[in-house]
Order: C-alpha cells, then structure tokens, then sequence
C-alpha cells in the first residue's frame, strides 16, 4: 500500500503543494529521504518561481502527478554531506535546478548532458530511482546526489541568482550551443520576461547586439535604459517589422504561447537560426519556404546539463549578471502565481524561503 | 514596346514553351543575346526535368511570367566563348544549373553563396541584367556568363550528370552545411524521387548509414538493391517507425507535399537536424517539446551557389555518381510531365535535346 507523503521517508519535511489543476498551493506535510553516501541535504533559503511551476501547478502539460511541490530555482546551505561527497562541505551555499538525477551511462551522461538523457530525473513531479515522488523547492529542505548541486559563486547573491538555475542556463545553453558568443552579432530576443530579460543580459556580455521583440511596447523603456538591449522591435509595427527584416544572426524565442514564427524568421539573416525555448502546450505553424531560401533553421533547446549550469552560474557572478526579482514570502504565492500568468512581474518571483516557510 | 521572343536578341534560338497555366509545352521560336566578353555559349545535348519545371510552367508558385522556356539542369558542348573569359574554351563540356547571374558584391555573392543573392537571376522565367527574358534548357543552345557555367569532368556522363545541376547540389549543400558528412553518421532520406536518390548515393559515398523513409512500400528493393539504402522505412507503418525512434544524426526531407514532421522528429537522435530541401506551399505543424526535449533542429536549404555545385560536380565525377535517368525525346515532355506529376519516373527524365529537338 502507497505510504502518505509524510510517512515515505524517515526525514520530515514541510512545503506548499497544489493538489489538482486549480493549481492553487497551500502548505504540505512531507518527507525527504536519509541522506544516502552521495547526498547533501540542503536548507533552502530562496527559490524562484519559475513559469513551468504555473504550467505543472496547473496540469497545463497533462503530466502532473498531484500533489506536487514545485521549485526548481533553489539556493540554500549544505547542512550535511554523504561520505562520498568530494564537492561540498556544510555551510557552503548551493544551488539545485531543474534535474536532481539521471542515468548516468548514457551517451549524454557522458557528456555531460544530463538534460538530454532518457532518464532524467526532474526535480519535481518525477519519480526518483528509488520509486519515490521528486518534491521541489517551495519546501524547507532538500537532499540531492552532489552531481546535481551547484557551487554558488561568493559574489552571485542568491535572491538574484536562484532564477539563474532554471531561466539562467535556458538561455545560456543555446547561446552556447548555437553559436550566438561572436562580439558584434546581432541577437534579437522575443518576449521578455524571466528568460527574455536574462538572455538580454547574456547577450550584452557576450558582445552581442540585443534586439528585444516584444508585442508590448510599453516595455521598450525598461529594455533599453535598464536591460541595456539596444532596440526594440513591437510585433505589431509592420513598418518597423520590415526595416528589421533580414537583420539578425539569432533569435532566442522565450514566448511560451502559440505564436507565428513567420515573421521572426524574416527578421533573420541567411543562415539564421531562431531557437525556440518556450514550450506552447499547441503546435506552432512552420512556414518551409524562408528556411529553404534562406538557409535558416529553427532549433530547440531544454536547461543545460551540470556542468554547463555551473559554467553558466560562473560566467554570470564574473559579469554580474543576476535576474530582476520581487522577493516574496511563501504566502504570497497564490497571487504571485495569478501575476505570473499575466506577465505582471519584473521578471522573476523568488521566494523568501527561509523567512517565510513556517518549519 | 515588348519586343516578340524573336527579336528580343541577335542569335536565333529554338525550344518548346509552355505559354499559359495549362502547362503545355510546345514549340517556340525565341533568340539569345550575342556571346559578350564573359559569355560561354554552347550548343544543348540535355536538359534534365525538375518538379520546379512543372511547377512553374503550370504556375503553381503564382509567379509564371509566359511563355516560359524551363530547364536548369542544362548540359552541352561550347561553341563559342568572349574575349574575357578565362576558365572556358570552345568544345569544353559544359553546364549550367539554376542561376546565370546576381550581384557580385553582396555578402553573400563574396561568400560564393549566389544562391542566397537577393538579386540572384534564375536561368529561365525571370528578367537578365539587360532586361531580357531568361530563357532555360529546353532549347538548342544555351548562353551564360562564365562565373555561372561548370566543367564537366571527362568521365561524368552528360545525360547522367545533368540532374546533378539541381537535383544533386540541392542535396549535397545541406549534407555539408549541417555537417552530415561525416563516415559512420546515418542519414535518413524522405522521399525516393529526383531529390532523394540523389541524396542516398551521396550520403552513401560520403561513408554514411542511409535509412530511405518511403510512404510506398514497393520501393524498398530498389533503394536497398539498386541504389545502396542501408535501410528503408515505410513512414505509414508505425511499428517500424517506433523501432528507428531515436536513431538518426539527421533527415533530408525531399517531400513537397504537406505532411507530418513529428515522426520524422521522433527518428532523429538528441541534437539531430531534418533538413528540408523539399517546399510544401502551407506551413507544417511543429511541436515545441519534441524538439527541445532533443536539441533537434529543423533547416532549410535551397541548391548551392557556384563553387560548391562545381564541388559537387567533381565530388560526383570521383565517386560515379549520376541519376538514374529515363532518357526521352523533346516531344514526349508533355507525358513525361504528367508521368512527373504521378512520380512515375526512376528518378529523373533528361531530354536528349541534340538528338530530338527539331526546328520548325
């Protein structure tokens, strides 16, 4: 007989969960398992709300298996180490993101692409090797194998930070991977929001031009004087649309609702690439005719494996890069949740944790 | 006032047109321009039939300006060069594929990318510098300037060879570009028709595994017989489908018609790319997850500029690679295009032009 979450695992642990698609949280008694030879327990102190814990919360996908309790932005410190653990010792302060296992022989283990493998284990709404649901972050603590723990940098607070885990390295990956880190290319990036405003921010660093593409324009202020993106383009200014035709190396597309890719694929060069990292829930039109005459490709991309996430997490304390937050108590979060849906954030909730998570 | 075909030019011309929508082709007097300094003039022996001749002269792109002379997988002799041109001499054998001009000076032309010029001039249906109509293969002689003809090897044979001038570099380019090239990589292939056998016999000399993706089972022993498919694949049949899940470092899709990327996506190993040489007229549906769950990709590409196709050309002539061809006479192009239509031909007609088309 399935054991209640509270009584699964030896160690008591304590978040907010939803229940079913209305998707709204609410506290949750729980439990974490022993701290095996290759695990750090970890004491969250802050974990972003990212929009996938809206989609999951939701059952937007169709795979939540409720209860779930999302997070998978978190920061935290090491409160114990397993005894094979070589890279933490406790009171360091780590991160956890969106995997907290793999298979670890596969081609893409191998790798290091522990993303990709098969068998990723994601850090909530997953089934961990020992059969037992994965719980995230909106919780006290956590106990992940080292190979899936990120060293936070001194200098990359954690309030900041914590977004990086997830909406970080969903952009830094293809970034890299696609070849968009030549100084002086052009980097358009459509939508702006926790992963748009960060990719801008990467772009910037990696000397790049940074074109925000953007249905508001109300955010145009915001893109130039704060993101430092250096234009910004509004969908639905045709002419504007037109003279930004045929300009662009990259687009990084964080937009997760059904859209037209029709006209972003204009705005690219030949041999243009326009990466897709948001997931609509409903097929996008692809229109043939601009990638044949244009040698253009669409391609996706999912997180990153660890140790590109740690490389990422590096690069960005090097460049002070961080994410905008509105740090929020665990309470807060129905509304939060309601805000995120309607794009009312700059850009990225985080929760405080550690402050506001009752033990 | 629009000069008659005829007199547009100096040089007397001979081939057949198609001169509305019907498609029909049929004899048609027209003329060249005189053999200028950078000029290579040669006298036809074949001309390849690609769908896009089809397309066009039925107008099926919306773009037909008639009477239209199609054929851009031209074939001959040279008869007469300019003054100025250097890599050409008078019985060289010769050919010109899709292109006789573009800019020279933009990005692209400085990077012998022609192909993707923004001022690219197709062989026939579109206006010359000089504000002529371009005229195409089905004719008795051909002209270009230099910088768009290429050598045919010795041993390459010309009706063989002629489809490689579109056919063979429209699918060689991306196999390069999307760096599936290399030995021990498997390529899939959908569609086994003009593009498709092409691709399999170069992925196969590149050194590749090739699985041929086919909606018509009775293909399946030629393209493992006679044409070296490692594999082939009926994409209706879902079980051999699942089976190939996750298998192949990448696709070229030579399919114009509509259909379904989501399986083809399915086949591709994580960081695959379906590349698309094929141009169905409506979008295709695409699923966001499915390729970022892969880091998969989808491309395009459209044939090659000059001196990749001259590459290829002489990559072709190396490893005796030439369509396999159903050689016709001039006046059998109309049967041969309905024959196209249906895709009953293996793989390719080429018109033998020297021995068939007649002046009237």
């Amino acid at each position: 007989m399935a054991k209640s979450p509270d009584q699964e695992h030896p160690r008591k642990a304590f978040g907010w969960a939803a229940r079913d698609k209305s998707g709204l949280l609410s506290p949750f008694h729980f439990s974490r398992r022993e701290n095996g030879d290759e695990d750090v327990t970890i004491k969250i102190l802050f974990c972003g709300v990212c929009h996938s814990d809206l989609h999951t919360a939701k059952n937007e996908w169709g795979f939540t298996n409720y209860p779930v309790v999302p997070g998978h932005e978190m920061v935290g410190t090491v409160m114990k180490v397993g005894s094979h653990v070589k890279k933490f010792k406790v009171g360091e302060r780590v991160g956890v993101g969106v995997i907290v296992g793999s298979c670890k022989k596969c081609e893409s283990c191998q790798q290091d692409l522990e993303n990709y493998c098969p068998q990723t284990i994601f850090t909530y709404n997953s089934y961990y090797t020992d059969g037992t649901k994965t719980y995230g972050g909106y919780s006290d603590m956590i106990v992940v194998d080292e190979r899936y723990v990120l060293r936070f940098p001194d200098n990359l607070p954690s309030e900041g930070g914590a977004p990086l885990l997830c909406a970080g390295i969903t952009v830094y990956s293809p970034m890299k991977y696609y070849g968009m880190t030549e100084p002086g290319k052009h980097l358009g990036v459509a939508g702006l929001g926790g992963l748009g405003h960060v990719a801008v921010k990467m772009g910037k660093a990696f000397g790049l031009k940074v074109t925000v593409i953007s249905s508001s324009p109300k955010k145009e202020a915001e893109a130039i004087e704060r993101l430092g993106a250096d234009s910004f383009l509004v969908t639905s200014e045709p002419a504007k649309m037109k003279a930004a035709l045929g300009t662009m190396d990259f687009i990084i597309d964080t937009v997760s609702a059904v859209h037209p890719l029709f006209p972003l694929l204009g705005l690219l060069k030949l041999n243009g690439k326009l990466v897709t990292v948001g997931l609509p829930d409903k097929p996008l039109e692809l229109p043939i005719f601009p990638l044949v005459l244009g040698r253009k490709l669409v391609g996706g991309s999912d997180i990153g494996g660890m140790k590109e996430t740690q490389e990422m997490l590096d690069f960005c304390a090097k460049h002070g890069i961080t994410a905008d937050v509105e740090v929020i108590r665990m309470d807060y979060i129905t509304t939060a949740m309601e805000r995120l849906a309607k794009s009312d954030v700059r850009y990225r909730f985080v929760i405080d944790v550690a402050n506001s998570l009752p033990q | 006032m629009a000069m008659s075909p005829e007199d547009e030019n100096p040089v007397k011309a001979f081939g057949w047109a198609a001169r509305d929508s019907s498609g029909h082709l049929s004899p048609f007097k027209f003329s060249r321009r005189a053999t200028g300094e950078k000029d290579v003039t040669f006298k036809v022996l074949y001309c390849g039939i690609c769908h896009s001749d089809l397309h066009n002269v039925k107008n099926e792109w919306g773009i037909t300006s008639y009477p239209i002379v199609p054929g851009h997988e031209i074939v001959g002799v040279v008869t007469e060069v300019g003054t100025k041109v250097t890599k050409f001499k008078v019985g060289d054998k010769v050919g010109v594929g899709c292109m006789v001009g573009s800019c020279h000076s933009c990005a692209n032309c400085k990077e012998d990318l022609e192909n993707y010029c923004p001022e690219m001039i197709l062989t026939y249906g579109v206006k010359y510098y000089d504000g002529t109509t371009t005229y195409g293969g089905y004719s008795d002689i051909m002209i270009s300037d230099e910088h768009f003809v290429i050598k045919i090897p010795n041993n390459l044979p010309l009706d063989g060879g002629a489809p490689l001038l579109c056919a063979g570099i429209t699918v060689y380019s991306p196999l390069k570009y999307y760096g599936l090239d290399k030995v021990g990589m498997h390529l899939g292939v959908v569609g086994l028709g003009g593009l498709g056998h092409m691709a399999v016999k170069f992925a196969k000399a590149m050194g590749l595994k090739v699985t041929v993706i086919s909606t018509s089972p009775n293909k399946k022993k030629e393209a493992m017989d006679h044409l070296g498919a490692d594999a082939f694949l009926v994409s209706r049949n879902t079980e051999e489908m699942e089976l190939a899940v996750g298998t192949m470092d990448g696709i070229i899709d030579t399919v114009s018609a509509v259909h379904a990327l989501l399986p083809l996506i399915g086949l591709l190993k994580t960081n695959g790319k379906l590349v698309m040489v094929g141009a169905p007229e409506k979008p295709l549906e695409l699923l966001a997850f499915p390729l970022l769950m892969g880091r998969k990709m989808v491309g395009g590409s459209g044939i090659g500029g000059m001196k990749e196709t001259q590459e290829m050309i002489d990559f072709a002539a190396k490893h005796n690679i030439v369509a396999d061809i159903e050689v016709i006479p001039m006046d059998y192009v109309n049967t041969a295009m309905e024959r196209l239509l249906k895709a009953d031909v293996k793989y390719r007609f080429v018109i033998d032009i020297a021995n068939s088309l007649k002046p009237f």
